[in-house]
């Protein structure tokens, strides 16, 4: 264990260049791609009632899919798969759709458990009252649904911060990117990985924190 | 126009507004109707009594569309409910159909079943606005007079878990006559009720049964209620219709032995 020691001056030196990414990068790709889970999630979730059996067995297949295979591998497909297609996206954009769209896997989930709790019986007044199909989700069971999932839809946000490092595979100069280029460059890692991980935790503690005091505001 | 299917699509004019002809409910091995035939007037107030599982409630959940008929046609104010007309023919109703068909119709539930996430008021106004496309004003004032005839004129801008089960099933029945419906299904209006709060519903119903022309289909307990309110009683028992007529009649001197047990064990029950 000879030759390992903290080094706060080099602490210092990398320290602003790794919050810049933790906040320009993985803060940023955290939030578009939750955003994206969230929209493409609700969509899979009302899919998934579909009156067509063929729309409900398509989507489940494609959700199984997504579900059933790395991210990693996803990333990769659409970073050097897609511009042979045709299709050349940028790294950030194409880190923050393989993780929006692997994330709408598990969103859609959570909604499919907030959409099932409201009573038949919201079903059946809405039907009494003639309500269309449209204004009976948007009025009625979203309404109900949405608030009683929003701590394990925060889950999922946290479960998403920590899968942005694998952006590091395609360069995205996240966090964890920043620090390892830092160690490259001096050829000790100590300190970088380590602010690495002390960063990612100053995030997601709070974030854990604010989701346990969602669970018992909205909880049952 | 061939004839046959001529009289299958004007059957019933005739001034009855609710009409089952030979109308089949099954769940799974459970036939619950039995080819039903019923037929009930408009304006008609009808108590449907029975023991539990005689299909008095299905009776209620086909008419609202919350059941589909496994055969047979149902006929609403001189409409098909179960099926609409393409051609000389009827086929089975497609959602289009259903929604405009079961305008005519409201129903209240024993769980009451109000949307929690709106105010009273606006559980009464909802579907006005969105369904019949009423303006908010108007929508507002004709939900305010409706809940002050149900006695809660004070509790618009409540909450529904704020509210007891009697007050609940007050802006429930408030909540269905907004949609000035042609027909009203009672199911079991008071069963989840505390007796206390009983007489409050039961109160304005029969408000709504002396002042309104609302043909009344009813599925209660209340033998006193229906006795009173009801032009005519049904009992029921497995899915068939074993005796109907004056309550009177029914309720003093009923002709089978079926009915005799049946109200004998209720009345016991109380």
């Amino acid at each position: 264990m000879s030759g390992i020691s903290w080094d706060w001056h080099y602490t210092g030196q990398i320290l602003p260049d790794l919050i810049i990414a933790l906040f320009q990068y993985t803060i940023v790709v955290t939030v578009l791609a939750f955003v994206l889970a969230l929209v493409v999630g609700m969509v899979f979730a009302l899919l998934m009632r579909a009156p067509n059996v063929v729309v409900r067995q398509v989507v489940r297949w494609i959700m199984e899919f997504i579900r059933s295979t790395p991210p990693l591998v996803q990333l990769f497909f659409v970073f050097y798969v897609l511009p042979q297609l045709g299709l050349t996206l940028d790294a950030v954009t194409c880190g923050v759709l393989t993780l929006g769209i692997h994330y709408a896997t598990y969103t859609s989930e959570v909604y499919r458990a907030g959409i099932e709790d409201v009573p038949r019986g919201q079903w059946e007044a809405a039907t009494a009252l003639s309500l269309s199909t449209r204004r009976t989700w948007t009025s009625v069971i979203l309404p109900q649904a949405i608030p009683k999932v929003i701590p394990a839809q925060g889950n999922n946000l946290i479960s998403l911060l920590k899968d942005v490092p694998i952006l590091v595979s395609i360069a995205v100069p996240e966090l964890l990117f920043q620090a390892f280029s830092a160690g490259n460059k001096t050829l000790s890692y100590l300190e970088p990985l380590t602010v690495a991980g002390v960063l990612f935790l100053a995030v997601s503690i709070p974030a854990s924190i604010l989701v346990r005091r969602l669970e018992r505001r909205f909880g049952h | 126009m061939d004839t046959e299917t001529d009289t299958e699509t004007t059957r019933d004019a005739d001034g009855t507004i609710i009409h089952f002809d030979k109308v089949v409910k099954r769940f799974g091995d459970n036939v619950v109707l039995r080819e039903l035939d019923m037929s009930v007037r408009p304006g008609e107030h009808v108590t449907l009594i029975g023991p539990s599982g005689s299909g008095k409630t299905t009776i209620l959940r086909l008419l609202m569309t919350l059941e589909r008929a496994n055969g047979g046609t149902i006929w609403v104010d001189g409409e098909p409910l179960s099926h609409m007309r393409r051609g000389d023919t009827l086929v089975t109703a497609d959602e289009k159909h259903l929604r405009e068909a079961r305008k005519k119709i409201g129903m209240v539930f024993q769980q009451f079943n109000l949307f929690p996430n709106m105010s009273v008021l606006r559980n009464v106004t909802e579907a006005p606005v969105t369904v019949l496309g009423k303006g908010r004003e108007e929508a507002a004032v004709r939900g305010r007079e409706l809940l002050d005839m149900v006695g809660l004129a004070d509790k618009v801008d409540a909450h529904p878990t704020q509210l007891s089960g009697g007050q609940q099933q007050r802006v429930a029945i408030a909540r269905a006559l907004a949609m000035e419906p042609k027909v009203l299904l009672l199911d079991e209006v008071t069963s989840a009720l505390d007796p206390e709060l009983v007489a409050g519903v039961l109160g304005v119903l029969r408000e709504i049964a002396r002042t309104t022309d609302i043909t009344l289909l009813c599925v209660t307990h209340e033998m006193g209620f229906a006795r009173d309110v009801s032009h005519r009683v049904m009992m029921f028992d497995q899915g068939q219709i074993v005796e109907q007529g004056d309550p009177e009649k029914i309720f003093t001197d009923p002709d089978h032995d079926r009915t005799k047990a049946f109200l004998k064990a209720v009345l016991e029950e109380r």
